[in-house]
């Protein structure tokens, strides 16, 4: 079949040409804005047909491990303009494709022209700009045009994210998020222009073509790592995430969540693959951040009282479990070790793509359920669970997805990590490697309490607000594309061994010189014996559940509220709260991360009415970088004198600039 | 012929003087239409007879002279205001600010180093101290309709400036030039315009209170 479609047509320009109709997609919509929905329409049909035509390409270009070379004629001074799909940019075209095209059919229920006629047009346009740009992103090679598609993504997800800027907190998120970016660009900017200068030329090193004994190494690994690092959320870089997320509409979080942190990664791959002599330190510090960031995202995660905030902080934890196994990989890879370097590696990409899968489900998921309930705060939900059985089910796939438990596929990544670190407990070299299971498992327990928290709270209960007692189901348009990613999260979970081979060749674009023909096989046997066991426990599930409801229909059935503590007279609000629930998971990390509770004095028999509110507060972020930041602001006031609006005064400037310039060549 | 044009030199720097010195707005705009009258007619005294030559002489008198001149004329008139009145400087310092950046640019333009046909004559030190005049309008006079004519003050010494550059100046850079000029009047008279609705003055400092905060 291979060879009929390619000789049909080249699958890596059907990928280029997909790439540049979903970032056109959004066009038509800016000038049909007296027919409101047609260009919301037109995109979303535009976007699916071109993933159609995409996931195929990416996935024929994956397999036959080719390598494709295009050179765009820019005539800009900075050497040619290399467009390559290689098995890695082909691997990452995957989820882009996937996440944009079931983005944009969800935004046609969830962001419907008709209620929201300003902001449709401007929104569906840069989300189709945000979605090509990053697929471009993967392909380009010259240094100066990725960072001019980089700059695109980010201005775009800008653009996405202040969709409702007429909200003060919105227009907050923006600026963190747009000083954050522009902070990472500026990293970016020394990186390519040190590797420029290592190199002598634009173009990013083919794989394996530099040493990292070369002078300024260290330099260019520290800008890149600062620079991919803060898109992709790694600590201490998060800060702007968790506020943006929470901020842009749904199905615009999903994306950057489930794609845009992953080009942060994807930088960080290609820059390793430069590099065929990383040394150990690289993979301890990626590991140790890694693990930072996934058990203190997980962490701020299990405090958080908005349903966004939660999944975007999550998303921290993931991004440092992908950093793990980049990690690990690479101190395999500096102690000649394959097989560390392959799990490790295999578990990174294999999560990258579970979590492009799983995090948008929960991400359209919390879409769904704001637009039913109208508020993102978990303590004003409850009881959802009745009124929209579907989404709470997709949900609670999603969850238990991300929480890495088997059948489903976030445990397949997870474990490769496992093994991996068990392997060199055996094996005598890297024995310290063993020691990182119990931080990861600890990860994968708090994990479980902040996605209980998030369901409980959200769907189980009695509801707690009026907003929340009459929901609504989500319309097709909402639950299609939801349906979409849980059945590829139990896909991958029930057949592991098929996601093994799918990264392999992306594996071995990192490391050429490797062989890498009998480790896979060997893990692919691995990865089916797993299948067996998730397919097993599908079947006692669903045994399970048919006893279940069979027992059900025989014993009478008496209905009261969930969570009534035994009173006779249960309100709503006498029940377990999200807050309450992971109090005392959270004061464990006190010093990092705070749920502040205002408790209310209560006294005598009878107490007045009182309140009691909790709100999370991060050290890092209020103690260190706010005072920083506004220590800044303090210090270069005076700066602010110099425009005043005295036109004539400005004038002055250009000509003390002139006078000054005269002078000089005087 | 070079001296001729030479002694026009000295007039256009004297008109410098006169927008610098006087507060009545119309007879400052009469003072540049003259210069640039003159500035038409150097290219004449400097290069050999040609058609194009005669083109470009026409249509910058007619701009400089006469079409820009009427337009101010008319937006001065329709704001009904007849002098410059508090300037961010008085008119004595300005003046003696004008001597000074004149004489400054003497001093630079002596140590420029040019082609030796250029060497002994006044255009680069008249064109740097024009353009310092126009700077010196825009800088420190409060009314918008100044600020134009420090403008046209400006083009005015770059325009010296190009005489140099060539024996005939390619008509379409000419032409560029001439219409730049005209657009940015056109422009500045629909601020102008806008400015004196607004704030129902042409007091430019009144511009602060669209500063941000």
């Amino acid at each position: 079949m291979y060879s009929v479609l390619q000789g049909a047509c080249d699958p890596a320009l059907v990928a280029l040409c997909a790439a540049l109709v979903i970032g056109s997609a959004g066009i038509p919509g800016l000038f049909l804005q007296n027919k409101p929905g047609s260009g919301q329409i037109f995109s979303a049909i535009a976007t699916i047909l071109a993933a159609f035509a995409g996931v195929p390409a990416s996935l024929l270009l994956l397999f036959s491990r080719t390598t494709t070379t295009y050179v765009l004629e820019w005539g800009l001074p900075f050497g040619p303009c290399e467009l390559v799909i290689d098995p890695l940019s082909a691997f990452f075209l995957i989820p882009v494709f996937l996440v944009s095209a079931a983005g944009s059919l969800f935004a046609v229920g969830y962001w419907p022209a008709a209620v929201h006629r300003t902001t449709e047009p401007w929104l569906t346009f840069f989300y189709g700009l945000l979605a090509s740009s990053m697929a471009i992103l993967l392909v380009a090679r010259n240094g100066v045009f990725f960072i001019m598609v980089w700059e695109v993504m980010a201005l775009s997800a800008y653009f996405l994210l202040v969709t409702e800027h007429d909200r003060e907190d919105v227009r907050r998120a923006g600026i963190v998020y747009l000083i954050a970016t522009h902070a990472g660009t500026a990293a970016l900017v020394v990186y390519f222009s040190l590797l420029a200068a290592a190199t002598g030329s634009f173009l990013i090193p083919a794989a394996g073509s530099l040493s990292a004994l070369a002078p300024h190494t260290t330099l260019i690994a520290l800008a890149a790592f600062i620079g991919f690092g803060a898109k992709a959320g790694i600590m201490p870089l998060h800060l702007w995430l968790p506020s943006a997320h929470a901020n842009a509409p749904s199905h615009v979080s999903a994306l950057m969540s489930g794609v845009m942190l992953k080009m942060g990664l994807y930088g960080i791959f290609r820059t390793l693959t430069c590099f065929h002599d990383p040394p150990l330190v690289w993979g301890i510090i990626l590991t140790l951040s890694g693990l930072t960031s996934a058990l203190l995202g997980i962490t701020f995660a299990v405090a958080q009282r908005d349903l966004k905030r939660l999944l975007a902080c999550s998303s921290i934890e993931n991004i440092g479990i992908i950093t793990t196994g980049l990690g690990v990989a690479l101190m395999g890879m500096s102690s000649n070790l394959p097989v560390l370097m392959y799990l490790g590696m295999a578990g990174a990409l294999i999560h990258i793509l579970n979590h492009s899968f799983f995090k948008p489900l929960l991400f359209l998921g919390s879409g769904a359920i704001i637009h039913a309930v109208g508020t993102r705060e978990m303590n004003q939900m409850g009881g959802l669970g009745k009124g929209m059985p579907r989404v709470a089910l997709l949900v609670l796939i999603g969850s238990v997805a991300i929480c890495g438990i088997p059948p489903l596929n976030g445990f397949v990544g997870e474990f490769l990590l496992y093994l991996s670190f068990f392997l060199q407990f055996k094996a005598d070299t890297l024995v310290y490697l063993v020691f990182l299971a119990p931080v990861l498992a600890l990860v994968g327990g708090l994990a479980v309490i902040a996605f209980t928290k998030l369901y409980s709270s959200v769907f189980l209960g009695t509801p707690r607000s009026p907003g929340a007692a009459h929901p609504h189901e989500a319309g097709w348009t909402m639950l299609v594309p939801m349906a979409f990613f849980g059945a590829l999260c139990l896909l991958i979970g029930v057949v592991p061994q098929l996601v093994l081979r799918l990264v392999t060749p992306a594996v071995a674009s990192f490391f050429p010189q490797l062989s890498l023909d009998t480790i896979p096989a060997e893990y692919g046997a691995l990865l089916g014996k797993l299948s067996l066991a998730a397919v097993l426990l599908l079947t006692v599930a669903a045994v399970v559940a048919l006893l279940w409801r069979w027992r059900l229909g025989k014993a009478p059935v008496s209905s009261t509220s969930t969570w009534g503590c035994g009173y006779l007279r249960g309100t709503a609000r006498m029940q377990y709260g999200g807050s309450s629930f992971s109090e005392l998971a959270v004061s464990v990390f006190d010093g990092i991360m705070r749920q502040r509770v205002e408790r209310p004095t209560l006294s005598g028999l009878f107490p007045g009415e009182s309140s009691c509110s909790d709100q999370p507060t991060e050290t890092l972020l209020e103690r260190v970088v706010a005072p920083l930041f506004s220590l800044a602001g303090l210090s270069f006031a005076f700066l602010r004198r110099l425009q005043h609006g005295q036109m004539h005064v400005y004038m002055v400037y250009i000509f003390a600039t002139l006078f000054i310039l005269m002078l000089w060549a005087h | 012929m070079i001296s001729l044009a030479d002694q026009f030199l000295v007039l256009v720097l004297l008109i410098n003087f006169i927008s610098l010195g006087t507060s009545r707005l119309i007879f400052s705009i009469r003072a540049v239409a003259v210069q640039g009258v003159i500035l038409g007619i150097l290219p004449g005294l400097l290069h050999p007879f040609s058609w194009h030559l005669v083109a470009i002489t026409i249509v910058i008198i007619a701009v400089k002279g006469f079409v820009i001149p009427l337009l101010l004329g008319r937006a001065v008139r329709s704001a009904e205001i007849k002098r410059e009145v508090e300037p961010f400087l008085g008119y004595v310092p300005t003046l003696l600010l004008g001597a000074l950046f004149t004489a400054l640019s003497f001093g630079f333009a002596g140590s420029l180093p040019m082609l030796p046909v250029h060497q002994n004559y006044m255009f680069v030190p008249a064109s740097i101290a024009t353009l310092m005049t126009g700077f010196l309008v825009l800088t420190t006079r409060r009314k918008a309709i100044s600020q134009v004519i420090g403008y046209l003050v400006m083009e005015n010494g770059i325009f010296i400036f190009g005489l140099l550059l060539a024996e005939a100046m390619p008509v379409m850079v000419e032409a560029g030039a001439l219409l730049d000029l005209l657009v940015g009047t056109f422009v500045m008279g629909i601020v102008i315009n806008q400015i004196s609705r607004e704030f129902s003055s042409l007091d430019t400092s009144l511009l602060t209170s669209l500063k941000e905060e």
